[in-house]
C-alpha cells in the first residue's frame, strides 16, 4: 500500500476556485476540493442538480475550470456512461470521468441509473456526498436522512424511519471498490480516491458532509461535527475493495477502543431537538449492536483489517 | 462581476470562460473574520486544509495570511487550529473593529 498523504505532501495545484456560492462552513467544498485534488485536471464531472451545482456557480459563473456535464436528476450516472462512451469513441482511455450527486440524487432519485450503469460494469467514478437531505431546495427528507433528524417535510419529532445504507446497495452489485469518507478526514478521502484512480470499473464513494444551515449548527463546528459522527460510530469509515470489507482510519481505532456516546454529536444540532431520551438510547443501542458485530466479524477473521495496521 | 443582459449572454447554457467565480468576491459575506496571531502558529496548515473556501495562504510551505476577498468567515480554521501551547495562532474578530 502507497504511504499516507500528509497535509505537507498535498497537491497544492487548486482546481476549485474561490468565490463560489457554497454556504459558510460548507462541508462539501472541502470534501469537493481535497477530492479534485486527487482526481487531478484530467477528470470530466457529471454533476445533476444539487448542492454541488450552486456551490461550482449559478450561470454564468463557474467555480472550477474542469469541463463539468450538468445533467437531470436521475440520470447521473447515465450521463456519466453517455461521456464514457464519447471517450471510448475517440480512443480516449487516461481521462477519468467522476459523477458527483447529493443524496437525493444518488439514493432517491438516480439511484436506479446508478445501479444501471454499476450492473453494466462502466468505468467511472460515483461520488454521493452524503448531507442528509435535499439541502439545495431546503431541507426536505431524503433517504439517507438519519432517524430522529427534523427537516422541513418530517413531522416535528423527526423522520421516523431509518437511514437507508447507500453503500451496502452498491456494494451488493459487486463491483470492485466501494468507499466511505468524511469531509472531516480530509487526508483520508484523498488517499481512497487516489487507490480507486488505479483500478477500473464503477467505483463508488460516499462521503458524509456536515451541513451547518440543514444541521442547524454554526459553521465553525463543521468539521468537528463529522468527526463527531466518525468517533461516535455514528458513521463509519470503511472501504471493500473486490469483496474486502476492512474499516480505515480513525474508524479503525475504535475497535477495542472507547467510543463517544452518539448524544454528545445529536445535541449539537438543532435538527435533533425532537429526539426523546428514550429514542437517544435506542440509536446509542443500535450503534453498539452494529460495532459488536463488526467486532465479532474482526475477531472471526483476524486478517480483515489487514497487516498494515497505522 | 457586471451582470449581463440576456442579449449578452452566450448562446445555449454554455460557460466558455470556467473558473469565473473568482470574479465574485464573497468576503462580504462576512461578519466575522479570522486575524492571524504569527506567534503561535506552528504552520500545521491545518486551516489550510480544512479551509472550505481556499482562503488561507500558503507560501513556502508556510501559512501566510487570510485572503479577505473571498473568506467568508466561517471560523472553521479558528476552531481547528491546534496553536502553540493552548494558544490559537488564529483567532475570530468582529468585523470593522
Amino acid at each position: 500500500m502507497a504511504s499516507k498523504t500528509t497535509v505537507l505532501t498535498l497537491p497544492e495545484d487548486e482546481l476549485v476556485h474561490p468565490g463560489n456560492r457554497a454556504c459558510a462552513g460548507c462541508g462539501l467544498s472541502i470534501a469537493y476540493r481535497i477530492a479534485l485534488k486527487a482526481l487531478g485536471r484530467d477528470t470530466i464531472l457529471v454533476v445533476p442538480p444539487s448542492c454541488l451545482t450552486v456551490l461550482q456557480g449559478l450561470y454564468p459563473i463557474a467555480a472550477t475550470q474542469l469541463p463539468c456535464l450538468n445533467v437531470t436528476f436521475a440520470s447521473t450516472a447515465a450521463g456519466a456512461t453517455g461521456v464514457l462512451g464519447a471517450l471510448r469513441a475517440l480512443g480516449n482511455t487516461s481521462t477519468t470521468v467522476a459523477a458527483w450527486a447529493g443524496d437525493g440524487g444518488t439514493s432517491d432519485i438516480g439511484i436506479q441509473a446508478l445501479s444501471g450503469a454499476c450492473e453494466r460494469g462502466e468505468d467511472f467514478i460515483f461520488f454521493c456526498y452524503d448531507n442528509e437531505a435535499y439541502m439545495n431546495t431546503g431541507v426536505q427528507r431524503s433517504g439517507t436522512t438519519p432517524q430522529g433528524a427534523i427537516t422541513t417535510t418530517t413531522p416535528f419529532s423527526g423522520k421516523r424511519q431509518q437511514k437507508k445504507d447507500v453503500p451496502s446497495i452498491i456494494a451488493a452489485h459487486g463491483i470492485g471498490y466501494v468507499a466511505t469518507a468524511s469531509a472531516s478526514y480530509p487526508l483520508d478521502l484523498f488517499d481512497k480516491i487516489k487507490k480507486a484512480k488505479t483500478m477500473s470499473g464503477p467505483r463508488y464513494f460516499h462521503i458524509h458532509i456536515p451541513c451547518p444551515a440543514g444541521w442547524g449548527f454554526e459553521p465553525r463546528y463543521a468539521v468537528k461535527l463529522g468527526r463527531m459522527a466518525v468517533e461516535s460510530g455514528l458513521f463509519d469509515l470503511y472501504e471493500i475493495e473486490n469483496g474486502k470489507w476492512r474499516l480505515t482510519g480513525a474508524s479503525r481505532k475504535l475497535i477495542g477502543g472507547k467510543r463517544r456516546p452518539v448524544k454528545d454529536y445529536l445535541e449539537t444540532q438543532s435538527r435533533f431537538k425532537g429526539l426523546s431520551e428514550k429514542r437517544i438510547d435506542k440509536i446509542q443501542k443500535e450503534i453498539d449492536a452494529k460495532w459488536d458485530g463488526y467486532e465479532q466479524a474482526m475477531g472471526a477473521q483476524k486478517d480483515i483489517a489487514g497487516p498494515d495496521a497505522e | 462581476m457586471k451582470p449581463r443582459g440576456i442579449r449578452e449572454l452566450d448562446a445555449g447554457p454554455v460557460i466558455t470562460n470556467p473558473g469565473n467565480s473568482i470574479l465574485i468576491k464573497t468576503g462580504s459575506w462576512r461578519s466575522f473574520m479570522p486575524v492571524s496571531l504569527k506567534e503561535n502558529c506552528i504552520n500545521c496548515l491545518f486551516c489550510w486544509l480544512y479551509c472550505p473556501d481556499m482562503a488561507v495562504k500558503v507560501n513556502d510551505g508556510k501559512m501566510d495570511g487570510f485572503d479577505y476577498d473571498y473568506c467568508k468567515g466561517c471560523g472553521i480554521c479558528a476552531l481547528e487550529c491546534p496553536g502553540k501551547k493552548g494558544k490559537k495562532a488564529i483567532v475570530m474578530q468582529e468585523e470593522d473593529k
